[in-house]
């Protein structure tokens, strides 16, 4: 069971490190604004996501668990929000999006 | 270390002063991290709440008072690199003396150091050797750093309330519609995470003994909720619920917590901030008068930066008003 556990959690680990590394080219090779923020926000949102996740699985029954998915929780909420804000800023003041 | 490098050179680089904040508030991060490798998980903490968090929104307060671009200089500061490239030659000679990096001979490491490793815990019965030592054994120093900020709110407060524009008046709401109102996402996920940010600094604030945390951070994380509250609801919302004749009062009231408890032990024949009068048992007394400090440095850390902040948005309303 164990082992199941930690290959779940390895494979997790390293797609949300492949996620993250996506959206950091993304972000460089891009043509746009809003699309840069597509790879930002979207790899972001699940690279953090996969990472946590794979290190709760790491943790076992604990009050880091705990933690984990409070942190979890958080970013869910926050990074959809920073990337309205960010998108939301940018139709209003178009000027700077280029 | 390579990062924090990098960071610095942008710094010095960039002319636009939004992307040096930014850059600043990278800085910090890194320097955070850098500090979680070290295993000083206190500090880092203090440094991604200041660093990173209040000095941003504080210097990007500032910007938007001041305005976003750098003045072009015509001249090469030449004399400054030059005064520059000596100083930091000097220091770099000087770290060729220091013993090795993490040595445990260090001479740091040899006096009161291994004392605080070994007696903390039979001493205090503080798990938090951080917090033992900030709050117990190195009181007097903590008192110190509190009353300075106490000093700079009230520096900042004297700067810039000189103006008469300074809106402790309320403000007509018909003319002030408060911003972000056409943003109902931000106003709903702000309104979630509000209370789980004054909570989370709540658990931070009592969680020192234990865990990393305690009084500095917790009232920068309270005051960070504030802030948002702010910044979503607008500033007279936020001046409805704290006013700024509270936060004087109670960036003053921390002090005074802090200091009383120095002087209640004075009074009883003691030392300044001997806790041992507090409490029959020894380890009780310390874990009361550690409480009773690490309050006092919450309410005054927090209340200083609202009151900064509140007295830097005051003032963009007057010119909005004034334009």
């Amino acid at each position: 069971m164990s082992e199941v556990i930690n290959g779940l959690s390895v494979i997790c680990l390293l797609l949300g490190g492949l996620a993250s590394i996506i959206a950091a080219i993304g972000i460089f090779r891009f043509p746009s604004f809003y699309t840069r923020m597509h790879a930002a926000g979207i790899t972001d949102t699940l690279g953090s996501g996969l990472i946590l996740i794979g290190l709760m699985l790491q943790s076992g029954w604990d009050t880091t668990l705990a933690k984990l998915v409070l942190i979890l929780l958080f970013t869910l909420i926050t990074s959809p929000t920073i990337s309205y804000t960010l998108a939301n800023a940018a139709t209003t003041n178009k000027d700077a999006a280029k | 270390m390579c990062f924090l490098l990098l960071t610095a050179f942008a710094i010095t680089r960039a002319h636009d002063l939004l992307a040096t904040v930014m850059l600043l508030s990278i800085y910090s991060l890194l320097c955070a991290s850098f500090f979680v490798v070290m295993d000083a998980v206190d500090v880092a903490f203090t440094e991604a709440a200041v660093g990173a968090v209040v000095s941003t929104l504080l210097l990007l307060s500032t910007l938007s008072l001041t305005g976003r671009f750098e003045k072009p200089q015509r001249e090469k500061p030449l004399f400054g690199l030059i005064i520059v490239l000596t100083t930091g030659a000097l220091l770099i000679y000087g770290t060729l003396q220091m013993p090795p990096f993490g040595s445990a001979a260090a001479p740091i490491h040899q006096h009161v150091g291994s004392y605080y490793i070994n007696q903390s815990y039979a001493e205090t019965g503080i798990v938090n050797l951080v917090t033992s030592v900030l709050a117990s054994y190195r009181g007097y120093d903590t008192f110190g750093e509190l009353v300075v900020i106490f000093t700079a709110g009230v520096g900042v407060l004297a700067l810039l309330s000189s103006q008469k524009s300074y809106p402790i008046a309320p403000i007509d709401k018909t003319i002030l519609p408060a911003p972000m109102k056409q943003h109902h996402i931000l106003r709903v996920v702000s309104k979630m995470l509000i209370p789980l940010i004054l909570l989370f600094a709540l658990y931070v604030q009592f969680h020192g003994h234990t865990g990393p945390g305690g009084g500095f951070q917790a009232g920068v994380i309270f005051a960070s909720a504030i802030v948002l509250y702010t910044m979503i609801f607008g500033l007279q919302a936020a001046l409805d619920v704290i006013s700024v004749a509270w936060l004087k009062l109670f960036s003053a009231f921390g002090v005074l917590i802090y200091s009383s408890v120095g002087l209640l032990s004075l009074l009883s024949g003691e030392n300044f901030l001997d806790y041992s009068v507090l409490a029959q048992a020894p380890i009780e007394a310390q874990h009361l008068g550690t409480l009773a400090v690490e309050m006092g440095i919450g309410i005054t850390v927090a209340s200083t930066i609202m009151l900064i902040f509140f007295s830097f948005s005051g003032q963009m309303h007057s010119i909005g008003e004034a334009q």
